[in-house]
C-alpha cells in the first residue's frame, strides 16, 4: 500500500492556493490539474507561451497552433494570454510564478534536484526545468519513493547531474510527504499503509519525523 | 524597398553559405518555419550551426536538415523526439550545446537587443555553470550567459503586412519574436500577407524593422501529440 500516481497528484493539488499561478511539469504533475480543489482558483502556465491553460480539446477543436509544453494539443480559457518564450521565462525566472510541481529522479537532503540527465544514456535536454527550479517561488516534487530496484531516491547527495541546488521545498512520494529544512528533511505525512520502518529502509537522506506527523488512512 | 519574396527559395537567395549560423523559430513542431527549412534543405548547404529550441522529428521540421547531414551543431534545450539525432550524436557526427530553455530565450533576446552578456541564477551549481563567470548580487550567486545572434533567422508568423510587421497566433509565437530580432537577416514566412493598414498597429507583435524578407508559405502544421477529450453524452 502506498499512494498511486493519481493519489500523489491529488495530494499535490492540496499545495494550490487561491490566486496561484502554477507551472505543472510533464508526466504525473500534469495530473494535478484534475484535482484542483473546489473554491481554489489557479491559473496554469505553460512555458511555451501561455497563461490560462484549458483542458484537452474535443476532436473538432484541435488546433496545431495551440499546444502545451509537453507538445499536447490543449484549449484556451476566457482568461488566457499568449506571449513569447522570453516573456514566459521572465515570469519563471523573475519569481512571478507561485508554484512549480515537477518530477525528479533524485533529491538530496539539502533540496538539490536531479531530473534531466543520466550519464551514459541519451541526454534529451533540460528544457525549462533548470529555469523553473531556480526561479519559481515554491518548488514541489512528486516522485516514486524508491527506484525500480528498491533503491532510495532521497539521498544524502544526488549522484546524477543536478538540475538545481537547494531549491526544492517539499517532496511528495509514494510513501509520504517531506519538507526540506535547514538541517535535512522532515517527514510530515505518511501515505496509507506506509510505515516508519519502510520509510527508514528506503530513505538514504537524513530526515527527522515531525512531532505532528499526519498518517493518512486507507481510502 | 520590397520585402515580399515569391517563395522561400527566393528569400534565401544570396544569404546561404556553408558553416553559417541559422536561428529557427518554433516549439516542438508548433510555429516552425516549414517553408524555409525545406528551402534550406534544397540549397544543399552544409556545416550549419542551428539555434532552435528543438530539432524537429524524424523526417519533418529541422529533422529534414539532420537527415541530409547538413547540421554540424545544434544549440537547443530539448531534443528528445528524434532518432536520427540520437544516432548522429552518439556517432560523434553532431555537436550539441544544451541551454536551459529560459537561458536560450534570453540569450536570443539579448543578442537581438545588442546585449553581449547577462547574469542569471538558472544553472548555478550544475554542469551548465562550468567554466562560466560567477558573480554575487545581493548575496546570491549568478552565472554569466552571452547573447546569441545568427547570420539568418527563419521565423514563422500568422500574418504580415508588406512592411514586415508581424502577428503571431496562440502558442505558435514561442521563440519566433526574439529570433526575428537576432538575425542579421530575418526571413518571416507567414500564412497571410495583408495590405498596409490592415494590421492594427497596437496589435503588432514584431515591428517590421526586424524583418527583411517576407514569404507567404504553405503549412502542413503537423501535430506531435494529438490529445483530445470525449464529449459527454447530453
Amino acid at each position: 500500500m502506498a499512494w498511486t500516481r493519481d493519489e500523489m497528484a491529488a495530494r499535490a493539488a492540496l499545495e494550490l492556493e487561491d490566486g496561484f499561478y502554477v507551472n505543472l511539469g510533464i508526466g504525473i504533475p500534469t495530473l494535478v490539474a484534475n484535482h484542483i480543489p473546489d473554491g481554489i482558483d489557479v491559473t496554469l502556465q505553460s512555458e511555451n507561451g501561455m497563461l490560462g491553460m484549458g483542458p484537452f480539446p474535443y476532436d473538432d477543436e484541435v488546433d496545431a497552433d495551440l499546444i502545451n509544453a509537453g507538445k499536447q494539443t490543449i484549449t484556451e480559457l476566457r482568461r488566457t494570454s499568449y506571449f513569447s518564450s522570453a516573456d514566459s521565462f521572465a515570469m519563471i525566472r523573475g519569481g512571478h510564478i507561485d508554484l512549480s510541481i515537477l518530477g525528479a529522479m533524485e533529491i538530496s537532503e539539502e533540496g538539490d534536484i536531479a531530473n534531466w540527465m543520466i550519464p551514459g544514456k541519451l541526454v534529451k535536454g533540460m528544457g525549462g526545468a533548470m529555469d523553473l527550479v531556480a526561479g519559481v517561488k515554491r518548488v514541489v516534487v512528486i516522485m516514486d519513493h524508491a527506484n525500480k530496484r528498491g533503491e532510495p531516491k532521497l539521498l544524502k547527495e544526488c549522484s546524477l547531474p543536478l538540475t538545481g541546488k537547494n531549491c526544492v521545498h517539499r517532496i511528495i512520494t509514494t510513501l509520504g510527504v517531506f519538507d526540506v529544512k535547514d538541517d535535512g528533511l522532515e517527514l510530515i505525512e505518511l501515505a496509507p499503509g506506509a510505515t516508519l520502518d519502510l520509510i527508514k529502509e528506503q530513505t538514504e537522506a537524513k530526515y527527522t519525523v515531525s512531532d505532528r506527523l499526519v498518517s493518512h488512512e486507507t481510502a | 524597398m520590397n520585402k515580399v519574396f515569391p517563395d522561400a527559395k527566393a528569400a534565401l537567395d544570396g544569404l546561404v553559405f556553408d558553416g553559417m549560423t541559422i536561428m529557427a523559430g518554433g516549439f516542438g513542431l508548433c510555429g516552425i518555419p516549414e517553408n524555409s527549412i525545406a528551402a534550406l534543405h534544397d540549397t544543399g548547404v552544409k556545416g550549419l550551426t542551428v539555434i532552435s529550441n528543438n530539432c524537429g522529428v524524424d523526417g519533418f521540421g529541422l529533422g529534414v536538415l539532420l537527415d541530409a547531414k547538413q547540421i554540424k551543431k545544434m544549440v537547443s534545450s530539448y531534443v528528445g523526439e528524434n532518432k536520427e539525432f540520437e544516432r548522429q550524436y552518439l556517432e560523434g557526427e553532431l555537436e550539441l550545446e544544451f541551454n536551459p530553455q529560459g537561458t536560450l530565450a534570453e540569450r536570443i533576446r539579448a543578442g537581438g537587443a545588442g546585449i553581449p552578456g547577462f547574469f542569471t541564477k538558472t544553472g548555478v551549481g550544475t554542469l551548465i555553470a562550468e567554466g562560466k563567470e560567477h558573480r554575487e548580487f545581493d548575496g546570491e550567486t549568478f552565472i554569466m550567459e552571452t547573447g546569441l545572434t545568427a547570420d539568418v533567422a527563419i521565423v514563422k508568423a500568422w500574418k504580415a503586412d508588406p512592411q514586415g510587421n508581424l502577428m503571431f497566433r496562440k502558442t505558435a509565437r514561442n521563440f519566433n519574436p526574439m529570433m526575428a530580432t537576432a538575425g542579421k537577416i530575418t526571413i518571416a514566412e507567414v500564412e497571410e500577407i495583408v495590405g498596409l493598414g490592415e494590421l492594427d498597429p497596437d496589435q503588432i507583435h514584431t515591428p517590421g524593422i526586424f524583418v527583411q524578407r517576407i514569404v507567404k508559405g504553405e503549412f502542413e502544421k503537423r501535430i506531435e501529440q494529438r490529445t483530445i477529450r470525449e464529449r459527454e453524452e447530453a
